[in-house]
């Protein structure tokens, strides 16, 4: 475990407030326990705390999607999530979707159509997009384009962004066993 | 530049009887914070005065959507992705859904809540005009009791509400009428914003207009970005209420529409642009009327 980072401070007040909090999550299969301050977000709990820096922080106030992780299957933004108020929770983030060298599906995807160019939106994309194959609400290419609307793509790959969600969709309406490939 | 983390405080109570004895124990202390995907916004800005909060978004005392044959109660907690999955909303109350859709993206339909919407007190938010459309009321708990306050009242200026520094919004009631009792019911949501998602909007309009044949009989149209508060335009209510829609002055009401509401020059947009949208809007409401009856005489 990585030892909890410590902002300095002036004011003893807030010095006392500091990593008083513990948090256990369920971090990509691996339970996680953490004192932090409470005012962490989930964002910061991964990249600063657990050096899991797949999950981007772009605009860092939920407008641009680059942080989407899945906490208990359900996809947010854990720039705007406080970690302790996700005490006990399963948290999947780019990192814990493929199984070893396997690729998950939407991975997999992305490089078959070229889903991305410079890349920093992708890992929030993904984990948007198993939560979106998840909430099983996109029919047509207009609900993609609808439910896909909080993750923006400075690129402008959002074309091939599409395309490999359709070819996910239309995969898994053939495998009716899972998302996952064996 | 993100305000320093150390600097704020989030207690942990486990149970709404526990939230309320606090909120009691030292009233205004401690803010509520619901799915955050509002004040998380401004903590990122570094414009988060607040430094105490209190959270409230895993009681569970809070939660679920009840529908019974009177109403349809909300828990304060419900999402609007909960918004949008339950059918008698879809069905009875559709700009219910239709505002919570509009509202950020997937991810924040998550988390946000209607409460905390409510609670918030931001006279651009997307549900409350719905809501004001609807004749909702607000449910108010503090260890006093709890209380129902119509939330056409709730508002009272600029993010101040008549919620006492004890209180937690906890649920919100829509009633329900008897299908038919009132003719053929007339909803209309718009949203206009820079773009078509992820934006907050300039000016927001519902309206829930009952008709009986071509005379209104009932009619409840709010707007949103145009007044202080989320504002019900009970004037122009006034003027359509008895009205025959085939023969409405739709000129002398939008006129009265913009005597009503008081939009001012901002960040987002400018009063001048958001008078002339809120009159177009209702212009639209009046097609739509026009149509609904047109529709409604050719079923007949």
């Amino acid at each position: 475990m990585v030892a909890p980072h410590v902002d300095v401070s002036n004011d003893e007040h807030a010095e006392l407030l500091a990593c008083r909090s513990l948090v256990t999550l369920r971090i990509n299969g691996r339970e996680t326990k953490l004192t932090i301050a409470p005012w962490t977000t989930l964002l910061d709990l991964l990249r600063e705390h657990l050096d899991l820096t797949g999950t981007k922080k772009g605009c860092d106030n939920g407008q641009c999607g680059a942080c989407t992780v899945l906490v208990d299957g359900t996809r947010i933004n854990a720039c705007l999530t406080l970690a302790v108020t996700k005490d006990g929770s399963e948290v999947t983030t780019i990192e814990g979707l493929s199984a070893g060298d396997q690729l998950h599906p939407v991975q997999k995807a992305f490089i078959e159509r070229d889903a991305f160019q410079c890349g920093y939106c992708t890992p929030g994309q993904i984990c948007s997009i198993v939560g979106l194959l998840r909430e099983g609400r996109a029919k047509t290419t207009r609900d993609v384009r609808e439910l896909m609307s909080g993750n923006i793509c400075r690129c402008g790959a959002y074309a091939n962004i599409v395309a490999a969600i359709e070819d996910v969709l239309t995969e898994a309406s053939h495998t009716p066993d899972g998302e996952r490939e064996p | 530049m993100r305000a320093h983390v150390a600097s704020y405080d989030l207690v942990q109570p486990g149970s709404l009887r526990e939230v309320l004895t606090l909120l009691a124990r030292e009233p205004g202390v401690y803010r509520p914070l619901a799915g955050g995907t509002d004040v998380m916004v401004v903590y990122a800005g570094g414009k988060l005065a607040h430094t105490k909060f209190v959270d409230v978004h895993g009681l569970r005392e809070l939660r679920g959507i009840v529908v019974t044959d009177d109403a349809v109660t909300l828990g304060a907690l419900t999402t609007y992705t909960d918004v949008q999955a339950e059918p008698t909303l879809g069905r009875e109350f559709p700009m219910m859904g239709q505002a919570a859709s509009e509202t950020g993206g997937w991810a924040i339909q998550n988390r946000g809540t209607l409460g905390g919407n409510i609670a918030n007190a931001s006279p651009a938010a997307d549900s409350p005009p719905a809501l004001l459309a609807y004749d909702a009321s607000v449910e108010l708990t503090s260890t006093r009791g709890a209380r129902w306050v119509s939330y056409a009242t709730y508002h009272t200026g600029y993010k101040t509400t008549v919620r006492a520094e004890d209180e937690l919004v906890t649920r919100v009631r829509i009633p329900r009428i008897a299908p038919g009792a009132q003719g053929s019911r007339v909803h209309m949501f718009r949203k206009v914003g820079p773009r078509k998602a992820q934006a907050i909007s300039k000016v927001s309009f519902a309206a829930c207009v009952d008709v009986d044949g071509t005379r209104i009989t009932s009619a409840r149209v709010a707007l949103g970005g145009v007044a202080p508060v989320v504002l019900r335009v009970v004037a122009t209510e006034g003027a359509l209420v008895g009205a025959d829609v085939t023969t409405l002055d739709v000129a002398a009401i939008g006129a009265t529409l913009s005597r009503e509401v008081t939009p001012i020059d901002d960040i987002r947009s400018t009063a001048r642009y958001r008078r002339r949208v809120a009159e177009n809007l209702f212009v639209e409401l009046t097609r739509k009327l026009k149509a609904h009856v047109g529709l409604g005489s050719q079923a007949r």
